[in-house]
């Protein structure tokens, strides 16, 4: 009760003094609109970061300890990065995520760049292709990994009908396949997020000016090296954008192998956030877990940081 | 309204909720219980023990999380005792419940335990793990044995294939099963699975004291030893004989293979007698339960637990009702009948069970008496789950072809259980 009393003077308070209040809190609103966003980011995001990075440090196993011991975990995590035969399973993680990160971007930004330009041809029923395209984003990775397990395992999918359909010689097994698994992984990732970069980049396309378009036709430009030498490098700005959602994405796979290959033939398709999973959770070596939870922001870190700065500096706002 | 009044109020909300929950209530009469067994049968088992404690006055506040053998649970579990709250008891596996009994968060039964003469009627291999330091911290609900083999009849009376008693024999009947055209061993291509099987192929190649120096001792020599290279062997061996499809099949699917009679046998735990039964299908006349040859007489076991954590004062009365009702002979009969596996309590009539919960019953008693009894690494009680996990990785890495040679698969388990101790 006094609370309330005590709240209907200040408000009288306020009014009172209404102008230079009005004032004070245009200038405060968007600091105490930002604080608790801006409180919940510092703990939950960089205060676990250091969390992380403290508990790499130390012994801890299923429980987080406390004590300092040591880069135990980072040596163990070095000398598994050079046991490749037989491979580690830090060995697998870390090779797979190189050919996964490199295929997954790469084939994304090519086929993305490649839809869109197609659909920028003034075609008929883009309003209709345009969904089509886009609507395997709207899937969780669980629903994209269950549909292509099914899709080529083997027994079930792709290789059995066509065996039905009478071309037996036809063979696809790399979903059960150690070597090639990792590449049914890239497959299932395409296919979900390269209807997403090509949305991003038609809309790119349809920032262009026409003008410029038109200017270079007139000075006789072909169109692909209108494409070549125009469009494409005023695409830049998109390509930057496409490639932090798909390195991002890359990075952090983890429902995806787990759904579609459960780890893969002997662990053959894991990724280190699986690694880290496992370590953490499943083998209760939590220091290893997050010591490799380290290398991975440090490794996202070592290529985002360059690149957004070389990006951002040419056109400082 | 300015920040401070902002606080102020904040403050005398807190300060209302604070005195609101602080009214003691007398002894809690509710269990509350974490678990993972969401699964029809599971689900059913569980609704006998939910029927008993109902009988004695006490209700049950289901915790289900479902999904991966546990690790789902196991993570809950862990946000739930970082956050003080304890449940009345959880759904645990082997290593686990020690891992809680040392970071000091358990219960103790010992004066029920006493009470109700768990330490004679449970096998003293399962206290190792319910009992920490003299104290009694979780009720073992029932045993799995996993070194069966599980045999579709129809498919055995078509090669005219009999009992196998060595590893040999199996090997022969396998090749009949082949030329047959049947596919000879349903095997699911997961790590656990894979494991699981070479357990008993261990246990067969080298006998008991091998078993238990190299799988629970983790003697080094062992481990690097002839006998265990000639497991591998063995290993390579019996992978010839899945089909092509195998990799990442869950084990469920293969036991479907053999109920349906697409292929001849399955090496799994007792827990694939549920599908069989979920199936209709009958012991002895659909399907044959042997012990893996040359395993007779040991039984590999994991165990489900109910571990019991230190409750508050006024809920420990519950917890006691529902550690001897988890315990009581009754119980421990009607659930396992259910759940495919034989009682935690050797003194429990075997009369409910079919043929195969008979012979298991049995086989425990036996192997409990003679000292062969032994936890099963690849599910988790030969050794903590680092090194359970570094197993299972060699195993799984063998029969997929990035380990190549037995010699080759020897020398990287003793590095991968060194570096998991």
């Amino acid at each position: 009760m006094t609370t309330v009393a005590k709240t209907e003077t200040e408000l009288t308070q306020v009014s009172s003094t209404r102008v230079s209040g009005r004032a004070w809190l245009q200038d405060a609103l968007p600091k105490l609109v930002l604080a608790p966003s801006f409180a919940i980011t510092i703990v939950f995001v960089y205060g676990f970061i250091l969390w992380t990075v403290y508990l790499s440090f130390t012994n801890s196993k299923t429980f987080p300890s406390y004590t300092l011991t040591g880069p135990r975990a980072y040596q163990r995590l070095w000398r598994w990065t050079f046991e490749s035969d037989p491979p580690s399973s830090w060995y697998t993680s870390i090779t797979n995520m190189g050919i996964f990160g490199f295929l997954y971007i790469g084939i994304c930004l090519a086929l993305g760049l490649f839809l869109a330009i197609l659909l920028d041809q003034k075609i008929r029923g883009e309003g209709v292709l345009r969904p089509i395209y886009l609507y395997p984003m709207a899937l969780s990775f669980i629903v994209t990994g269950v549909a292509w397990k099914w899709f080529l395992d083997p027994g079930l999918g792709l290789e059995q009908t066509l065996h039905q359909w009478g071309w037996t010689s036809f063979h696809f097994d790399w979903i059960k396949n150690k070597d090639f698994v990792i590449y049914t992984v890239v497959i299932a990732g395409v296919w979900q997020a390269s209807g997403f970069v090509m949305a991003m980049f038609l809309a790119g396309l349809r920032g262009i000016d026409g003008e410029i378009m038109k200017a270079a036709q007139i000075d006789g430009a072909s169109s692909f090296q209108l494409y070549r030498r125009i469009i494409i490098p005023m695409l830049r700005p998109v390509f930057l954008s496409a490639f932090i959602v798909l390195a991002h994405l890359a990075i952090k796979s983890y429902d995806l192998v787990v759904a579609l290959t459960s780890g893969g033939p002997g662990g053959s398709a894991w990724l280190p956030s699986n690694f880290m999973y496992e370590y953490t959770f499943k083998r209760n070596e939590m220091a290893v877990g997050s010591a490799s939870a380290v290398i991975m922001l440090m490794t996202l870190t070592a290529i985002i940081v360059p690149y957004l700065y070389s990006e951002l500096r040419e056109r400082p706002r | 309204m300015s920040l401070r009044t902002i606080t102020k109020l904040a403050a005398g909300v807190a300060l209302i909720a604070l005195s609101l929950g602080g009214a003691k209530a007398a002894d809690v009469k509710e269990v509350e219980m974490l678990h993972w067994w969401t699964s029809g049968g599971e689900a059913a088992a569980l609704n006998v023990l939910k029927g008993d404690l109902a009988k004695e006055g006490y209700a049950w506040k289901d915790v289900p999380v479902a999904g991966g053998g546990g690790d789902a649970a196991m993570t809950a579990l862990k946000a739930m005792v970082a956050a003080g709250t304890y449940p009345t008891a959880s759904q645990m596996l082997g290593y686990t419940v020690l891992d809680y009994a040392q970071a000091g968060v358990m219960g103790d039964l010992t004066e029920t335990a006493i009470k109700e003469g768990w330490d004679k009627s449970v096998p003293a291999a399962l206290q190792k793990f319910s009992v920490y330091d003299g104290k009694w911290v979780a009720a073992p609900v029932n045993v799995h044995s996993v070194n069966w083999l599980w045999i579709n009849k129809a498919v055995m009376d078509k090669i005219s294939g009999t009992e196998p008693k060595t590893f040999d024999e199996l090997i022969a009947l396998l090749d009949k099963a082949k030329a047959a055209g049947v596919i000879p061993l349903a095997l699911g291509g997961q790590n656990w699975q894979e494991a699981t099987m070479f357990d008993s192929i261990v246990l067969s190649t080298g006998g008991p004291e091998f078993y238990k120096k190299a799988m629970n001792d983790l003697d080094d020599e062992s481990l690097k030893s002839d006998t265990m290279k000639k497991s591998f062997d063995n290993l390579a061996k019996i992978k010839e004989y899945v089909d092509p499809n195998f990799s990442g099949r869950d084990w469920n699917l293969a036991t479907a293979m053999v109920i349906k009679g697409d292929a001849l046998v399955q090496v799994m735990g007792d827990w694939a007698k549920g599908e069989f039964v979920a199936a209709k299908k009958a012991p002895d006349t659909d399907f044959y339960c042997y012990r893996f040859p040359g395993t007779d007489g040991s039984v590999i076991y994991n165990s489900d637990m109910f571990g019991m954590f230190n409750v508050p004062d006024d809920r420990k009365a519950a917890q006691v009702a529902l550690a001897t009702a988890t315990l009581s002979k009754s119980f421990q009969s009607a659930f396992n009948v259910v759940k495919g596996s034989v009682p935690a309590r050797t003194d429990v009539p075997d009369t409910d069970f079919d043929a195969c919960g008979k012979k298991g019953i049995a086989d425990l008693k036996k192997a409990n008496d003679g000292g062969t009894l032994f936890g099963s690494l690849a599910q988790g009680y030969g050794a903590p789950p680092a090194v359970a996990n570094a197993y299972k990785d060699v195993v799984s890495k063998f029969v997929h072809g990035q380990i190549t040679t037995s010699d080759q698969a020897v020398e990287e388990l003793v590095k991968a259980i060194d570096d998991a101790k």
